[in-house]
């Protein structure tokens, strides 16, 4: 490798800048203050307390769990059927329907949150969990193809012949085979919506209609500074949460491959 | 084999296969015998490979009728035909261990679990991977790998054993040994094989008959001596083995002779057997190197002989090939001869005589 120090700094204030915020969240949810800002006053974890002890933010992190963990089910169980079909086989209309399918990702969100609400009150239908909850389907099954896709292409066809032509059915060979060696990529597919549905905002706001969600109940917090320290305690608590989650996901695509025999393409590098 | 012997465990009857526009099987027919080695021979996108799939039930058939020991195939899935087959890539199931790969098939036979796992041990044993039932499947070898994937399909005691190029992925020496190793077993278990492969010294080395598949169609079926001497088209004869081609003139043509002027060798009385079926082209005779022999000093031909010089030697070690312009002509034909003691490999240049035997030609035609 070449030197190229202008090439290094920017490289080093680009990551700053990104991580860098983050940081400084475990930083003030220690810090023995209520306002946020340097110096630092001396260690504490009085916010993870008051954290623990807020009945509201209790509610919200249950809904949210409810949500994410319905998400991420029907994303996933969504996305099998896609990518299977699309991997495997042929039929009139296949690259239209995966656009489709795939569109979410590109949508500005905002948008479809919009337009999901306008259909949704046009149809008479109660705001409620259950609307949030096709909402953010429609955001995370493209995350669940995309990841689903790259589990079946690994998957070697002449498997599931060998598995035939031993004398076992579509279904049993479905189970037997199929199932056991996409399971990893199943695992990541649901893990990697479970985070993206925790996190969501917008959807979460628009179709929520006031239940407490936490990503909504945080926003709502930020008001009111006295609040602030105890969102950043929950903020640090919620990173960690999220690594933990993807660190696991990407394991258990990473092994999947592996055990397929194919080559590493995509995902977390 | 007597024809008493041959009993049909594979018919083909007028097999048609399309993939949309694409007409990929066009119209086979021919009997694979019981208990014999039968290869389907071509180049890659002949059909063989297709054709081995509608065997096995992968593929649908577009019209035709396979049968299977004189049942028709049309309505019987791929899970209950009564074939096995060795994978290309083996297809050996990566979560699972050796023995569970080689017992995949007995799931549903109703017999002990430690009946099974004797079954299991037997065949491991019959492809020499005794002790390796608890290996996991993705720490073997290529040629490991093959052994399972045979023990897994024989172990089901199938009627008909299919073969989808399983030596094309394994080294040359390995590749040699398992040729043996299959003809061995397949004398052994007495199981019909059928082999794809788009190697022809392979097909000829293993098999009693080969099919040579070109478009979708089969060639010319016989068995390896017939398929390498009396080829019927000369695009059988250019993918077997190597074979000169010699512009010849048709003087006459009465009851089962058949007179040629072959360029550089003069005429030459042929009988029909040597001329297959007229295929419109310009006639030409074939013929093989090793049926072309080098006369040194006062030797004798046998039967006729030709001047000719050396124009291209090249050596191999227990062989060499010589390209010789024949009889003051533009004709040149490749010949080999053994290098054995008191035979000196020629120059470049040297005048020579070259005997053959007329019994050796082919005329296309």
């Amino acid at each position: 490798m070449k030197k190229a120090p202008i090439l290094k700094g920017y490289t080093l204030f680009y990551l700053l800048f990104l991580y860098g915020p983050i940081l400084l969240l475990p930083i003030f949810a220690f810090n023995d203050s209520k306002v946020v800002a340097f110096p630092l006053k001396g260690l504490t974890l009085n916010w993870f307390a008051e954290m623990a002890a807020d009945q509201n933010l209790r509610t919200a992190a249950k809904n949210s769990l409810i949500i994410a963990f319905s998400v991420a089910s029907i994303s996933t169980i969504l996305g099998i059927f896609a990518a299977r079909a699309s991997v495997r086989y042929r039929f009139p209309g296949k690259a239209p329907i995966m656009a489709m399918i795939m569109l979410p990702l590109v949508l500005p969100e905002m948008i479809v949150a919009m337009a999901l609400l306008v259909v949704l009150l046009s149809l008479g239908i109660q705001l409620s969990l259950f609307t949030v909850i096709v909402g953010q389907v429609l955001i995370c099954t493209p995350f669940a193809v995309a990841i689903l896709t790259s589990a079946f292409q690994s998957l070697d066809r002449s498997l599931e012949e060998a598995s035939l032509d031993l004398g076992e059915t579509a279904v049993s060979t479905f189970r037997l085979i199929v199932l056991p060696l996409v399971m990893p990529g199943i695992m990541a597919s649901f893990l990697i919506c479970f985070t993206i549905s925790f996190d969501e905002f917008i959807i979460a706001n628009f179709l929520g209609s006031g239940k407490p969600i936490l990503s909504v109940y945080i926003f709502g917090q930020f008001r009111f500074p006295a609040k602030v320290p105890s969102m950043l305690a929950l903020g640090t608590v919620l990173v960690l949460f999220s690594i933990c989650l993807l660190g696991v996901a990407e394991y258990m695509r990473r092994r999947g491959i592996a055990k397929a025999g194919g080559n590493n393409s995509g995902g977390l590098q | 084999m007597t024809p008493s012997d041959v009993v049909p465990m594979i018919e083909f009857k007028d097999v048609h296969k399309y993939y949309g526009d694409y007409h990929a099987l066009r119209g086979i027919n021919g009997t694979i015998r019981a208990g014999e080695f039968f290869s389907l021979l071509g180049p890659s996108g002949c059909g063989k490979t297709t054709l081995l799939r509608t065997i096995a039930g992968f593929e649908d058939i577009s019209s035709g009728v396979i049968m299977i020991d004189g049942k028709d195939m049309a309505s019987v899935a791929a899970n209950t035909r009564p074939t096995n087959m060795v994978f290309q890539s083996y297809a050996i199931f990566p979560h699972m261990s050796v023995e569970e790969n080689v017992g995949f098939g007995l799931r549903k036979d109703p017999r002990s679990k430690v009946e099974k796992a004797a079954a299991v041990a037997e065949a491991l044993e019959m492809v020499g991977l005794k002790g390796f039932g608890k290996r996991a499947a993705h720490a073997l070898s290529g040629g490991q790998r093959q052994r399972v994937a045979l023990a897994r399909a024989l172990i089901l005691k199938p009627k008909v054993l299919l073969l989808d190029e399983p030596l094309s992925a394994l080294d040359k020496k390995m590749r040699e040994h398992m040729q043996v190793e299959l003809i061995k077993l397949q004398r052994q278990v007495g199981i019909t094989f059928i082999l794809v492969t788009h190697d022809q010294e392979e097909a000829l080395v293993m098999s009693d008959r080969i099919a040579v598949m070109f478009d979708g169609e089969i060639a010319q079926l016989d068995d390896p001596e017939t398929l390498y001497r009396r080829p019927v088209t000369k695009k059988v004869a250019e993918f077997i083995g190597t074979m000169n081609f010699i512009p010849a003139t048709i003087l006459s043509e009465a009851g089962d002779k058949v007179e040629i002027d072959a360029k550089g060798l003069g005429r030459v009385t042929l009988d029909i057997a040597q001329a297959p079926a007229p295929a419109g082209e310009e006639p030409v005779v074939g013929l093989r190197p090793e049926t072309l022999t080098l006369l040194y000093d006062d030797q004798k031909a046998a039967e006729r002989e030709t001047d000719g010089v050396i124009d291209e030697v090249i050596y191999f070690g227990d062989m060499t090939y010589y390209d010789v312009y024949l009889g003051g002509t533009d004709v040149e034909v490749r010949l080999s001869m053994r290098n054995v003691p008191g035979r000196p490999v020629l120059d470049v240049g040297t005048r020579v005589r070259v005997a053959w035997s007329p019994s050796a030609l082919v005329l296309f035609r």
